[in-house]
């Protein structure tokens, strides 16, 4: 297991504008980490720091588990938009598969049971360009979960989606979650992220303000912008400068 | 205009009664183009990908000089690659000049600058989109090369048909290396500017036919396949 995963100190800034300020924490195995704030809180940033997609520019990603081992074998992403190959569905998770060095006999039973596991299997052949948003995602999910990583990094995995696409989506996460994958995942929808969270991240403005678990997250947020972003208040980031000089960033055990 | 209509028909009759030497030449000219073009592929797309993805000390001029060799006149290869082929010259104990190898040589220099700089164009905008995502699969530039290639497929089709364009409508080079040698060396181009000068408007008017419906074919069925698969595979 390449967990715990490490965060320290870690800052992320380009051209001299700091998007990820002095973030600290640790992910441990077990919890499903959802990551909530606002648009430019550093939602994004923060996962593909950890997916090593972008170095920091201070700080260190530690992977504390992976004794040796390149944690980037052991991780996957699904991206809000994923990108998917102009080939076909099979042939998608196939590459994904042939990238991490499967002998291709064993990578037709793997892409099988894939493809199975999140109702594809109909659509083996058709060419994944042209599957609906929701189909793709389901796909971008296949080709994650064949690879059978550690941790499977979401960044807003069901943003452009409508609730049946939604609940299939969720159901595929749940599956790869109950198979033993580490979820840590980014939405904006807080009905997600109180249905599907063990564990949620706080971020504003690239600061992490909360990490704590999700029960209590919603029930009783320490933070009082946490408070205003979970009561829906408009324009309640505006107050965010001020907040941020009076709360440093905390966390709290679990 | 009566000498013209007289060309034209007379032409038009080269063509479709198969002409044999109105079909030797159109035949040595594709054998040429398609095999130099072919070499410029194999060069040009992985060199465009390669150059597209990678970051070097000196990029930044080898992308001026490969653009600036997209306009490389002809004459100029011609002369270079005569002088490499000649008795006198680095490749002169091969004996190639004035040989269709020659020619394909020379075609081949003309064509490939340009094939690496439409593909290194076609694989930065699509990098653009893919690399993250690859990326997080775990391929690196490296190994994204062949499936950004592959996924460019149509849009590179553009950048050889623009090569194959290039080969088959110049006669400056394959003049010069290959000598306008009848059956050996002669093509459309070469046997064009013979003819008009000898004043045999219709072999030269025929040959024009040829070209230009080569040129309206290739492209048209390419353009038919670009539009279909696209439709098909998103």
């Amino acid at each position: 297991m390449i967990l715990p995963l490490t965060i320290q100190d870690v800052s992320f800034e380009i051209g001299g504008i700091r998007l990820i300020k002095d973030l600290n924490c640790t992910l441990e195995a077990g919890p499903r980490t959802m990551i909530l704030g606002a648009n430019g809180a550093g939602k994004s940033l923060f996962l593909r720091l950890c997916h090593g997609l972008i170095r920091p520019t201070t700080g260190r990603v530690l992977w504390q588990g992976a004794k040796g081992r390149d944690p980037a074998d052991a991780q996957a992403m699904v991206f809000q938009r994923p990108v998917m190959l102009r080939r076909s569905v099979a042939a998608n998770v196939d590459y994904a598969l042939k990238l991490r060095g499967m002998a291709a006999a064993e990578r037709r039973a793997a892409v099988e049971d894939a493809l199975g596991h999140t109702g594809l299997r109909r659509l083996a052949d058709n060419p994944a360009r042209v599957l609906s948003v929701g189909e793709q995602q389901k796909l971008a999910l296949a080709r994650a979960w064949a690879l059978q990583p550690e941790v499977l990094f979401l960044d807003e995995p069901t943003a452009s989606l409508d609730p049946a696409a939604t609940h299939a989506v969720e159901q595929i996460i749940n599956a790869i979650d109950a198979a033993g994958t580490r979820i840590v995942m980014t939405t904006h929808d807080l009905g997600q992220a109180r249905r599907r969270g063990d564990e949620v991240m706080f971020l504003n403005r690239g600061r992490l303000l909360e990490k704590t678990p999700a029960e209590r997250f919603f029930s009783e947020p320490e933070n009082d912008l946490a408070q205003a972003f979970l009561k829906g208040e408009l324009l309640w980031w505006q107050r965010g400068r001020d907040n941020l000089k009076r709360k440093p960033p905390k966390q709290r055990r679990q | 205009m009566t000498d013209f209509s007289d060309a034209f028909g007379a032409a038009l009759g080269l063509v479709l009664g198969f002409d044999a030497d109105l079909a030797e030449i159109v035949g040595l000219s594709l054998r040429v183009s398609f095999l130099a073009v072919a070499i410029a592929t194999a060069v040009g797309l992985p060199v465009g990908a390669a150059i597209a993805l990678y970051r070097f000390p000196g990029r930044a001029a080898l992308l001026v000089a490969m653009n600036a060799l997209m306009g490389l006149p002809p004459v100029v290869v011609g002369l270079i690659v005569y002088l490499t082929l000649s008795r006198a010259g680095p490749l002169g104990v091969f004996g190639l000049l004035f040989t269709p190898a020659a020619m394909i040589f020379a075609q081949m220099l003309l064509v490939t600058p340009i094939i690496a700089a439409l593909t290194r164009q076609v694989i930065e905008d699509l990098w653009v989109e893919y690399e993250e995502q690859l990326r997080s699969l775990g391929a690196g530039p490296g190994r994204a090369v062949p499936a950004l290639l592959w996924d460019g497929r149509y849009s590179l089709l553009t950048a050889v048909l623009a090569g194959f364009g290039r080969a088959s409508a110049e006669v400056g080079a394959v003049m010069i290396v290959g000598g306008n040698i009848d059956h050996v060396t002669r093509v459309m181009t070469t046997a064009i500017a013979l003819e008009v000068s000898k004043g045999d408007l219709a072999l030269a008017l025929g040959l024009g036919i040829v070209l230009m419906a080569l040129s309206l074919g290739v492209n048209g069925a390419a353009f038919a396949l670009k539009e279909a698969a696209e439709r098909r595979l998103g």
